[in-house]
């Protein structure tokens, strides 16, 4: 203490450039602008591709939604037209009504497996790094290889769907070829090939379950289906629902399976809004159509996405 | 981790001989289905290949091939063009992680440490792009890389409409962000005063703290470019540039089956094989992203 006060220098040493004289408020703020610059430098190349490919492709699906778009020649404003015109297609409810069918149907399938599975496995104590491997394989194998490696399956003639029926003495299917079997086909697809990452993040949360829990449970005479309904259920809930949510934005975008296997087809049974977003823009060259379709997916999907960033905030809080 | 760890069945129950019995049965049923289920048809993919034409559209089929012909492979390999595509695909992932490492670092490093002004507003746009699904914009997107505003450039049938859009990821960015807020303040501060610019601090001591989050995002960009097909498709209409993905459908309707089914072993490789290596990061990875949200 009494070194540092002896040290202090007196006011005219300080006078003597003996410590250096705070920067003056213009160096400060070269300094402070020097800083930005260096920030913004970093930030630059990120912003640009956000701008280009994100932010600007959002504001323009709406301002095409209006217009009639053309690429090579200027677009003209319509109003509503596109929007009356994709309304009154028949592919237009077709579409929904698949693709909502497909999101339902993939919850019923897609969720209620994995989410049993992950239980079961969650029980096993042998092989367990195995099965996480075999159960995340379909995951890395691309999903257009898993389309046609389940197209080939569905083949009516010797396709091994049918063969395996025919082996269990069960009468045989159309599959993704018969116009009421092939969205139920699809969405077999779909979740053979997803499933692996439900499994592993539902593993992760039950893990994160407390012994004592199911103890408490058990000492209370809980049997194992109300272990599971009062001590599993609640305990996973905020995974449960980010699972659920985020199962129903990726599958209203389905796209590959039904453009991989069907086509389509049969009779419009699989068309998808992507599906019909991807025609209009490619097949119909009617960019202002794919756009104002582009603009209600949007806004649906929107609301899930909403949902789903509210509950991982409202998680982390928690 | 640890074996004690209580699950729904107690430790107790499972030593009695009843227990054991059912968790024997339980076991040899997950691992019977585990095969049957994601096994199988696998095997049955690379199986599938090495049969000759008649006996892949044989009923019944023949659960073993008679013959290993390796002739589907050979020919896929020359019929398809495959090395041509796989090498589009390397060059468009590699390229694509390429420019996610360098710019997503750049920006998350700036968001996170250089406080930039506006840097809440920018970082707010950014995760609002985790919101608008990004397969639902394809199509404005598409004509923003067929023309790109101001300079009037195309980028279709170029890897970089490959490229470029792989750095607009908002959830690599904010994964990088999150880490780097981690990190501990006194020992870039130790660096600062040491004299490192700010591009040094980056390279030199923050990055080295990041291995793990820069590994688990060299892996979603490398998978995600690899497994990606719609995007792709439109991008590259030009056949001798299109990657594995899409040239496996476009050439999927007049081939024969054997070929074609080569060919999808050939194209699984890859991503299967670096599953196989990284498997445990992989899955640790996955795993953790529930817990943290």
């Amino acid at each position: 203490m009494t070194k540092t006060a002896e040290r202090r220098p007196s006011p005219a040493a300080v006078g003597a450039r003996q410590v250096p004289a705070p920067p003056p408020a213009g160096d400060r703020r070269r300094r402070r602008l020097l800083d930005q610059a260096r920030a913004y430098g970093f930030l630059l190349g990120g912003l640009i591709c956000f701008a280009l490919f994100s932010w600007y492709p959002a504001i323009r699906a709406v301002v095409i939604a209006f217009q009639k778009y053309t690429p090579g020649s200027s677009p003209e404003w319509v109003g509503t037209a596109n929007f009356t015109r994709v309304l009154h297609d028949p592919e237009f409810s077709a579409a929904w009504r698949n693709t909502l069918t497909f999101t339902l149907l993939a919850l019923l399938i897609g969720f209620a497996i994995p989410f049993v599975l992950a239980l079961v496995l969650n029980e096993l104590r042998h092989a367990k790094a195995f099965f996480r491997v075999v159960v995340y394989l379909p995951v890395m194998i691309p999903p257009v290889v898993s389309a046609l490696l389940w197209k080939w399956f569905y083949d009516p003639g010797a396709g091994l769907a049918n063969e395996t029926l025919r082996f269990l003495h069960l009468p045989t299917s159309n599959w993704s070829n018969g116009a009421d079997t092939a969205l139920v086909s699809l969405v077999i697809v779909a979740t053979w090939a997803n499933m692996g990452g439900t499994v592993l993040i539902y593993l992760a949360a039950l893990q994160s379950i407390p012994g004592e829990l199911y103890e408490a449970a058990e000492l209370d005479g809980a049997n194992l289906l109300q272990r599971i309904r009062h001590v599993t259920i609640p305990q996973t809930r905020f995974v449960i629902l980010m699972l659920m949510l985020l199962q129903i934005i990726a599958t209203m975008q389905v796209f590959t399976e039904p453009f991989v296997i069907t086509g389509g087809g049969p009779e419009n049974a699989t068309v998808t809004v992507l599906y019909l977003i991807y025609k209009y823009a490619f097949l119909y060259n009617d960019f202002g159509g794919a756009c104002a379709l582009s603009v209600m997916l949007l806004v649906l999907l929107g609301i899930f996405s909403a949902g789903y960033l509210r509950l991982t905030r409202s998680g982390e809080d928690g | 981790m640890s074996s004690a760890t209580r699950t729904l069945i107690s430790p107790a129950t499972l030593a009695r001989p009843r227990g054991k019995a059912i968790y024997w049965t339980v076991f040899t049923g997950v691992v019977v289905l585990f095969a049957l289920a994601f096994l199988f048809p696998v095997y049955w993919m690379v199986t599938g290949a090495m049969k000759s034409p008649d006996e892949v559209a044989q009923t019944p089929p023949t659960l073993i091939p008679k013959h290993l012909h390796i002739s589907g492979y050979t020919d896929a390999w020359d019929l398809m063009q495959l090395p041509q595509h796989l090498w589009n695909t390397v060059v468009q992932a590699a390229g694509a992680w390429a420019f996610q490492l360098v710019f997503c670092t750049a920006a998350a490093y700036a968001l996170s440490k250089l406080r930039p002004a506006f840097g809440k507003v920018i970082l707010g746009g950014i995760l609002a792009t985790l919101m608008v699904p990004a397969q639902a914009l394809v199509v404005p997107k598409y004509l923003t890389a067929a023309d790109l505003p101001f300079i009037h450039t195309s980028l279709l049938n170029d890897p970089l409409g490959i490229w470029l859009p792989a750095v607009a990821n908002a959830f690599n960015l904010y994964l990088l962000k999150r880490f780097f807020d981690q990190l501990p303040q006194d020992v870039l501060e130790a660096a600062e005063i040491d004299g490192a610019g700010k591009l040094r601090i980056l390279w030199s001591v923050v990055l080295p703290m990041s291995r793990p989050v820069l590994g688990v995002v060299s892996i979603f960009a490398l998978v995600a470019v690899w497994q990606d097909f719609l995007w792709p498709l439109m991008v590259f209409s030009d056949t001798d540039k299109q990657p594995i993905s899409v040239a496996l459908v476009q050439l999927s309707q007049n081939i024969q089956l054997t070929v074609l089914i080569a060919a999808m072993v050939i194209a699984s490789i890859p991503m299967v094989a670096m599953f196989l290596v990284f498997q445990r990061h992989i899955i640790a990875g996955i795993s953790a992203g529930s817990t943290k949200g």
